[in-house]
């Protein structure tokens, strides 16, 4: 049972998703995490991995990910280059089977946290193709006859961004935690993880910067948590004074990152929002 | 236990299988449900719940089932811990605080809360009887009353009831009209792939290749494949009349969706006013000059394309069922509306009608006797994302 995230990891987590990884770990069941992009799902397993002391696994799923990817590779032309040349061992078909991510997680001895990051970027049937791994925690590899099986199961973190909707055998398999956008008290606190001793003023100023860009309703892409500390951390390193916040807000650039929502910010300055 | 909320659920139309309820039985046997009612209801939202959009729903459903419970957790600390003392020297202080503290029913609170608005005239914090923090007084907030009124401020006893009560994820609930991108990703779920089974093996087969070689000691042998394609066509149809106008900008967001998903074999959209007739347009203005024989383009646009529809159905009943009954915008007609509707249905084998107007409202609406002889004509849903959803399922079955 994890009681509460180190202050080390500088992870800031409510209450209610301490919640859900208990339960997700009591239960053994892979936790899925949904929420905007920025709002700290990849780093949520990097703070379990440090908390608990288990050695973290990342599994970055891309579009062109496949299922099989992520259990092993047989690397059957290498085979066959080092039985033209006369390499050595080639009747040993376990050289050539190299154990993709999830097969790293299942055979490690110690317990593990494995992160499968962006499941939604893969493609529509790639959740499916892995209830089985995630439920039995254990896969068959033919080329060798053998069966990879975890002794201790891996703590299984799962993002979506929710690109594409998954399936629901695999939903039904997993425990879901959405992660809300942290609210201005919850963000303060966030902040000061990260920036123990940052001017209090500037920060006030910021962070009512940040919540009215949040608030303009022509912004496709709203700026996150990670875009706040990055501009934050920008403007104490330029030296800005808290009052040019309201004036020319320096380094806009880091928390809009679209051309059309820059200029839909300059518009909304121009109609005279304030904050 | 609690046999009667998983049905209560699956009734408000959350998929909560059994699986999943065996799941939080098991969680509840290990004791993560705290025996307190917040922690079950996360527990529960965790374990059953998949998607944000559904919290919704489910936070309505746990209000409704376990409203009036009263749990423990609404008690303070320090009273339990003079509860937890009383066996030893009962304490005075408990004893007069809990005297103080009148229960009341909630109509009774109200009309209380109604006099003492009345009554009261500047702040006040503390004490047990006007509204303000802390305290005792069954109303204001931040205050101790077992049965009092919260005013404004952050519980700090909230129970699993206020927090389902408080709806906090009203905005992701799928019946919510939505923007392009929800739209997009609807018409994502509209593709049909060829299947592998039939058409000629003309993909070359990388991996199968490789390995299929490397087995061969490296003699060349190339595997083929069926390509995979998505070969729906889309036809979209636009009710461009007046009475549309206030949900253009709904509309055009189905527009730019749909014109922007490029994963369509085809798209055809055209524009029509209040009903089909022998003419359709290719302008949203309906202009005489932009109007094309509907006859022609039954003839050239194959059975199998998709049909949607968008419309609200609502007209004067003579342009629909009579002829020449069209409006003056449109050439006179020799035959009646209705007739052209059914003649496009039964062209296409998948034909679906969305209607920007909430469904609640279609019984009732202005024009609400034509909008009802369409929906025996046309499989009508409501322009949502729920809706959109149930069109294009309908759009992937055969009829």
């Amino acid at each position: 049972m994890l009681e509460n995230i180190k202050e080390s990891t500088k992870y800031v987590a409510s209450p209610e998703l301490m919640n859900s990884v208990n339960i997700a770990m009591a239960l053994q069941k892979p936790l899925l995490i949904k929420g905007e992009p920025g709002t700290g799902k990849t780093m949520l397993a990097e703070a379990i991995a440090e908390s608990m002391n288990m050695e973290l696994i990342i599994w970055n799923i891309k579009s062109t990910t496949k299922a099989q990817d992520g259990l092993y590779v047989y690397d059957a032309v290498q085979r066959l280059y080092d039985s033209q040349f006369g390499g050595e061992g080639v009747d040993d078909i376990k050289k050539y089977i190299k154990l993709g991510k999830l097969g790293e997680a299942f055979s490690r001895k110690e317990q593990v946290v494995l992160l499968i990051d962006e499941i939604d970027k893969a493609d529509l049937e790639f959740p499916n193709d892995l209830l089985w791994e995630l439920d039995k925690m254990e896969f068959y590899i033919p080329e060798t006859r053998e069966t990879v099986k975890a002794e201790k199961r891996p703590v299984v973190i799962i993002t979506s961004n929710a690109e594409k909707e998954l399936p629901d055998a695999f939903l039904r398999r997993c425990i879901f935690h959405f992660i809300e956008f942290p609210n201005a008290e919850k963000m303060y606190e966030i902040v000061h993880v990260h920036y123990p001793d940052i001017e209090q003023n500037l920060l006030d100023q910021a962070m009512a910067a940040f919540y009215m860009i949040r608030s303009i309703p022509d912004i496709q892409k709203k700026p996150s948590t990670s875009e706040l500390l990055d501009w934050l951390q920008a403007m104490v390193l330029g030296g800005i004074k808290p009052e040019r916040i309201e004036k020319d807000f320096p380094f806009i650039g880091t928390l809009l990152k679209k051309n059309q929502d820059i200029d839909a910010f300059k518009q909304s300055r121009r109609r005279g929002l304030h904050f | 236990m609690f046999i009667d909320f998983f049905f209560l659920l699956r009734e408000r139309g959350l998929k909560v299988s059994l699986n999943e309820w065996m799941a939080l039985t098991d969680a509840l046997n290990r004791g993560l449900g705290q025996s307190s009612l917040t922690a079950f209801y996360y527990l529960c939202r965790a374990i059953l719940i998949k998607t944000e959009a559904d919290y919704d729903k489910f936070d309505l459903a746990f209000a409704e089932f376990f409203n009036g419970i009263k749990t423990p957790e609404e008690i303070p600390d320090e009273v339990w811990e003079w509860l937890d003392k009383e066996l030893k020297e009962p304490s005075e202080a408990f004893e007069q605080a809990l005297s103080r503290i009148q229960k009341y029913d909630f109509d009774e609170l109200q009309k209380m809360l109604e006099e003492r608005l009345k009554e009261q005239h500047s702040e006040h914090n503390g004490g047990g009887y006007w509204i303000g923090t802390g305290g005792t007084s069954p109303f204001g907030h931040g205050g101790y009353n077992p049965a009092g009124i919260r005013i404004g401020g952050e519980s700090r006893h909230r129970s699993a009831v206020q927090v389902a009560g408080e709806r906090n994820f009203r905005d992701f609930r799928e019946d919510n009209t939505l923007d392009i991108r929800n739209f997009q990703m609807a018409f994502r779920k509209l593709r049909q792939f060829s299947s592998r089974n039939d058409g000629p093996k003309t993909e070359l087969d990388i991996d199968a290749t490789i390995k299929e070689t490397s087995d061969n000691a490296g003699m060349l042998n190339l595997v083929f494949d069926r390509p995979r394609k998505n070969t729906v066509k889309v036809l979209l149809l636009f009710d461009s009349a007046g009475s549309m106008s206030i949900y253009s900008r709904l509309c055009s967001q189905l527009f730019q969706a749909a014109y922007q998903s490029n994963h369509f074999k085809d798209l055809q959209v055209f524009y029509f006013h209040n009903c089909f007739y022998q003419e359709l347009f290719t302008d949203p203005s309906c202009r005489r000059s932009s109007s094309i024989d509907t006859n022609w383009i039954l003839r050239n646009l194959s059975s199998e394309y998709k049909v949607i529809i968008v419309g609200d159905g609502t007209m004067a009943p003579s342009e629909l069922l009579r002829t020449g009954g069209a409006s003056y915008r449109v050439s006179y007609n020799p035959e009646p509306g209705i007739v052209w509707l059914k003649r496009v249905k039964d062209h296409f084998t998948h034909t679906v009608w969305l209607n920007p107007i909430k469904k609640g409202n279609w019984d009732y609406v202005y024009g609400s006797q034509t909008l009802s002889l369409i929906r025996q004509i046309y499989p009508m849903y409501e322009l949502t994302l729920e809706g959109l959803d149930g069109a294009i399922k309908k759009l992937l079955v055969n009829r």
